[in-house]
C-alpha cells in the first residue's frame, strides 16, 4: 500500500473566519465583529490605503533587485491583509519579533525606507534599532524568533506589564522544532505572546501540505494555545483577530495563536522561481481573492469615493516610492571598520588585534598609490 | 575568607549575583526544588522564588532562545545545561541568534546571558554525560568561553561573567565540583581579569597550558617533573575565548618550550589554536615545536576506558619529555 498525499489546499471558506468576502461583501461574523465595530468608511479607507503603500514598497523592492540596489528582497505581494491587519491592531508597546518578510509589520511601526532597505542593500547586517520601534530586527534562521518572543512574554509577566509580545512565522515554519518549544514556553508560563503564522501556502517550493496533514491552528490548540483561523487576505477579519487575540494574552489567560491563510503571489526571493514549482491556475485562484480589491468593493458597496480612495493611494505610494529611491540613491556604503564593529560589546584583544593588522594593510596600499603619483 | 568546594563557590556566586542584581534569573531543567542535578542551585529557589529561579520544560533550544528574549527584556539570564553532551538541540540558538544578535542588531541588542555547562570526563557516567565542546563556542565570534579551575575562580569568574554584558559560555569542570579551596568572597577582581591567564606554577625551563579540569593534573604534573630536575611553568588559561596571548607569549618567550593539554580531541582543538599562534607569535624563542596532550579523536567512551582517554599525569609527563627531546616518546611525535 502506497502513502500518497493529497497536494489541494486543505480549508474551504467555511473553514476560517472571514468578515469581507473577495467580492467585497460583508457577512456577519459573530465571533469577530464586536472587535472591528468602529471600522467606518474612513478606517476602511485608511487600511486600504495601508496596503497599497506596502504593495508599492514591495513591487518597488523587486524593482530595485533588478536594478542591482538591493542583493536579495522576499516580496509580500499578496499577504498586504495580513500585514497590515496585524500590524494595525498593535499598541505602541507591545514588541514585534518578525521573520524576514514582515515590511508591512515595519511600515506599520514607522520604520523608514533607509532602515527597511539596509540590509537588503548588503549595507548592514540589519535595519533599525529594535528599541526605538518595538520590533527586532529581521530574524533568518526559520522559527528561531518565536523562542525570543516567548522570553520577552515571559519577562513581561515578570514585570506586570500590559504590554504583548508578537511574533510572525509562515507555514514552513511550523515544522520546525523551536516554534513548538516556543509553543511550550509560552504557554508553560501563560506568557502574554501572540504568535501570528501567515500560512501563505508556499515555504519556497514546498506547499504547506508537506508541512501538515491538518491545519496548522488545530495544532496550535493541541499546546493549549487560544487559537483563531482567519481569511488572511481580509483585514477587517485580520484586524479583529489580533485585537482580540492581543486582548485574550493581555488578561493574563496565555498565548494566543493567529492563522491567517494568505498566499505568497511573489517568489519566496528574488533568487527564486516559482514556475519551477507551482501551477498558473492556482496563482489566479488567488488573484481572485485579492486584500485590495475586496475592500475597493465593499467600499464601493457602502457608497464611498472610490475615485478621491484611488488618487489619495497613488499620491502615497507615490511618495513611498519616492522614498525608497531617494533612500537608496543616498545610503553610504559601510566603512571598512564596520567589519569589526559590534561582534563583542566591549573590546577583544584578537579582534582588535585583527582590526588594526587590517587597517594597516590597506594604508600600505594608500601609501603605494601616494608614492607612485 | 572561607573553606568552599567548587560546587559551593558556585552556589554562593549565583546567589551573590542574584542579591546584587535584580535582574538575574536563573533557568534550567531541575534546577528549582531539585537544585539542580549537581546542586548548584541547591536552596535558591526557596529563597529567591519561581520567577527568579525559573524550572524549565525540557527542551535545551527552548531554554536559550527564551533567555534571548528575557535577555531583550532587559534581564540578565542565567542558563543551566544539565550535561556538556546536551547542550547541541541549543546549538542555533547558540551560535546563530546569542552570538550574532549584538553584530546583527548593530550594538542596540546586548544579549548578557551566561550559559552553564558542567563538561569534561572522569565522573563514570555513560555517553553524553562527559564531553568537552568548548572549540564550537570558541570558534563562534561572539561568544566569550571561559572555564575556572579552581573554588575562587568559580566564585569569582562566574560573577564577572554574569555581569559581563556579552554572552559568555560557562565551563564548569563538573569531576572538580567536590574539590574544596579558600575562596575570599569580599575579593573585588580587577576589571577584565576575567579574560586573563593565570600563571599558576612559576617555572623555567618549559610552559604547560591547561584549563578546567586539567589545571590541577598539570601542577600534579609539575611537581612530579620537578622531581627529575624539569621546571615547569603551569599557565591556567582561564579564559578559552579570548584567549590572554600576552600572558602565554611572555612564558613561552622565557622558556622556549610549551605543552598544551585538553580533555577535547586534538583536531581542531583549542591546543590547535594556540600551539598555532604561539608558533606565529614566539618562533624564534622556541626550541622544539609546541606538543599537545590531548583526548584522542573519538566519541567519548564507555566509563570503563575513559581513564585511557583523558590525559593524565603520566600522559602529559610524556608530552614533557617529546617538549625536553627527554628519553623515547612513548606516544611518539604524533602521539
Amino acid at each position: 500500500m502506497s502513502i500518497t498525499f493529497d497536494s489541494s489546499t486543505p480549508e474551504g471558506a467555511e473553514d476560517y473566519l472571514q468578515i469581507l468576502a473577495p467580492d467585497g461583501t460583508r457577512h456577519p461574523c459573530p465571533e469577530l465583529d464586536h472587535w472591528v465595530e468602529e471600522i467606518d468608511i474612513p478606517a476602511l479607507e485608511n487600511l486600504y490605503i495601508d496596503m497599497a503603500c506596502i504593495r508599492r514598497l514591495d513591487t518597488e523592492g523587486t524593482a530595485l533587485q533588478r536594478q542591482g540596489e538591493l542583493g536579495l528582497w522576499a516580496p509580500l505581494l499578496g499577504q498586504e491583509a495580513a500585514q497590515i491587519g496585524s500590524g494595525r491592531a498593535l499598541e505602541h508597546d507591545d514588541f514585534i519579533f518578525p521573520s524576514y518578510r514582515e515590511h508591512g509589520v515595519a511600515y506599520c511601526r514607522g520604520i523608514d525606507p533607509h532602515d527597511l532597505l539596509r540590509m537588503w542593500r548588503g549595507a548592514a547586517p540589519s535595519g533599525w534599532n529594535p528599541y526605538e520601534v518595538n520590533m527586532a530586527n529581521q530574524q533568518i534562521v526559520i522559527g528561531a524568533q518565536t523562542l525570543h518572543a516567548a522570553g520577552y512574554a515571559m519577562g513581561l509577566k515578570f514585570d506586570g506589564s500590559a504590554a504583548a509580545a508578537i511574533t510572525y512565522f509562515g507555514d514552513g515554519a511550523t515544522s520546525q522544532g523551536d516554534v513548538s518549544e516556543a509553543m511550550v514556553f509560552a504557554a508553560s508560563y501563560q506568557a502574554p505572546v501572540v504568535f501570528f503564522c501567515q500560512n501563505n501556502h508556499w515555504a519556497i517550493s514546498e506547499p504547506v501540505t508537506r508541512q501538515t496533514a491538518g491545519y496548522i491552528a488545530d495544532r496550535a490548540k493541541g499546546f493549549g494555545l487560544a487559537t483563531w483561523r482567519v481569511d488572511g487576505n481580509d483585514v477587517v477579519a485580520v484586524l479583529a483577530a489580533t485585537r482580540a487575540a492581543l486582548a485574550h494574552v493581555r488578561t493574563g489567560s496565555g498565548p494566543a495563536f493567529i492563522e491567517a491563510v494568505t498566499y505568497r503571489m511573489g517568489a519566496h526571493t528574488t533568487a527564486d522561481d516559482p514556475t519551477r514549482y507551482r501551477d498558473a491556475l492556482e496563482l489566479e485562484e488567488w488573484a481572485a481573492k485579492d486584500p485590495l480589491d475586496r475592500v475597493a468593493a465593499h467600499l464601493d458597496t457602502l457608497g464611498a469615493d472610490l475615485a478621491a480612495l484611488r488618487e489619495r493611494a497613488k499620491q502615497a505610494t507615490d511618495d513611498m516610492a519616492a522614498g525608497l529611491r531617494e533612500a537608496i540613491t543616498t545610503m553610504p556604503d559601510p566603512e571598512v571598520d564596520d567589519l569589526f564593529a559590534h561582534v563583542y560589546s566591549h573590546p577583544h584583544p584578537w579582534l582588535e588585534e585583527q582590526r588594526e593588522n587590517y587597517a594597516n594593510y590597506l594604508a600600505g596600499f594608500a601609501e603605494n598609490v601616494q608614492a607612485s603619483k | 575568607m572561607k573553606t568552599l568546594t567548587f560546587s559551593q563557590a558556585l552556589n554562593t556566586s549565583l546567589r551573590d549575583s542574584m542579591e546584587h542584581d535584580a535582574k538575574v534569573v536563573l533557568m534550567g531543567e531541575d534546577i528549582g526544588k531539585l537544585g539542580g542535578v549537581f546542586r548548584i542551585t541547591d536552596g535558591l529557589q526557596k529563597d529567591f522564588g519561581e520567577h527568579r529561579v525559573i524550572d524549565t520544560p525540557l527542551a535545551e533550544s527552548g531554554i536559550v532562545g527564551a533567555a534571548i528574549g528575557l535577555a531583550f527584556r532587559g534581564y540578565r539570564p542565567v542558563v543551566e545545561i544539565q550535561f556538556d553532551g546536551f547542550v547541541y538541540p541549543a546549538f542555533d540558538q547558540i551560535v546563530s541568534q546569542l552570538a550574532k544578535m549584538h553584530f546583527r542588531s548593530r550594538g542596540n541588542v546586548k544579549l548578557p546571558v551566561t550559559i552553564r555547562i558542567p563538561f569534561g570526563g572522569g565522573i563514570g557516567s555513560p555517553e553524553h554525560h562527559s564531553e568537552s565542546p568548548e572549540a564550537y563556542f570558541a570558534h563562534t565570534a561572539g561568544l566569550r568561553v571561559v572555564s575556572p579551575s579552581n573554588p575562587q575562580d568559580a566564585y569569582t569568574m562566574l560573577q564577572q561573567a554574569i555581569a559581563d554584558d556579552d554572552p559568555v559560555i560557562f565551563l564548569e569542570p563538573k569531576r572538580r565540583y567536590h574539590v574544596r579551596g579558600e575562596v575570599d568572597t569580599d575579593l573585588v577582581p580587577e576589571p577584565g581579569s576575567l579574560y586573563r591567564a593565570k600563571v599558576a606554577r612559576e617555572g623555567a625551563d618549559l610552559t604547560l597550558i591547561a584549563y578546567g579540569p586539567l589545571v590541577k593534573t598539570a601542577l600534579d604534573a609539575a611537581d612530579a617533573a620537578a622531581d627529575e630536575g624539569i621546571d615547569i611553568e603551569v599557565i591556567d588559561l582561564r579564559s578559552i575565548e579570548p584567549v590572554d596571548f600576552a600572558t602565554l607569549s611572555t612564558s613561552v618567550r622565557k622558556t622556549g618550550r610549551v605543552v598544551i593539554t585538553h580533555e577535547a580531541g586534538k583536531f581542531a582543538g583549542i591546543g590547535a589554536e594556540l600551539a598555532a599562534s604561539l608558533t606565529e607569535r614566539c618562533f624564534d624563542h622556541l626550541d622544539h615545536a609546541p606538543v599537545r596532550v590531548t583526548g584522542f579523536d573519538i566519541p567519548y567512551p564507555p566509563a570503563k576506558l575513559e581513564n585511557h582517554h583523558l590525559p593524565d599525569l603520566d600522559r602529559i609527563l610524556d608530552g614533557v619529555d617529546r617538549a625536553m627531546r627527554r628519553n623515547a616518546p612513548l606516544l611518539g611525535e604524533d602521539g
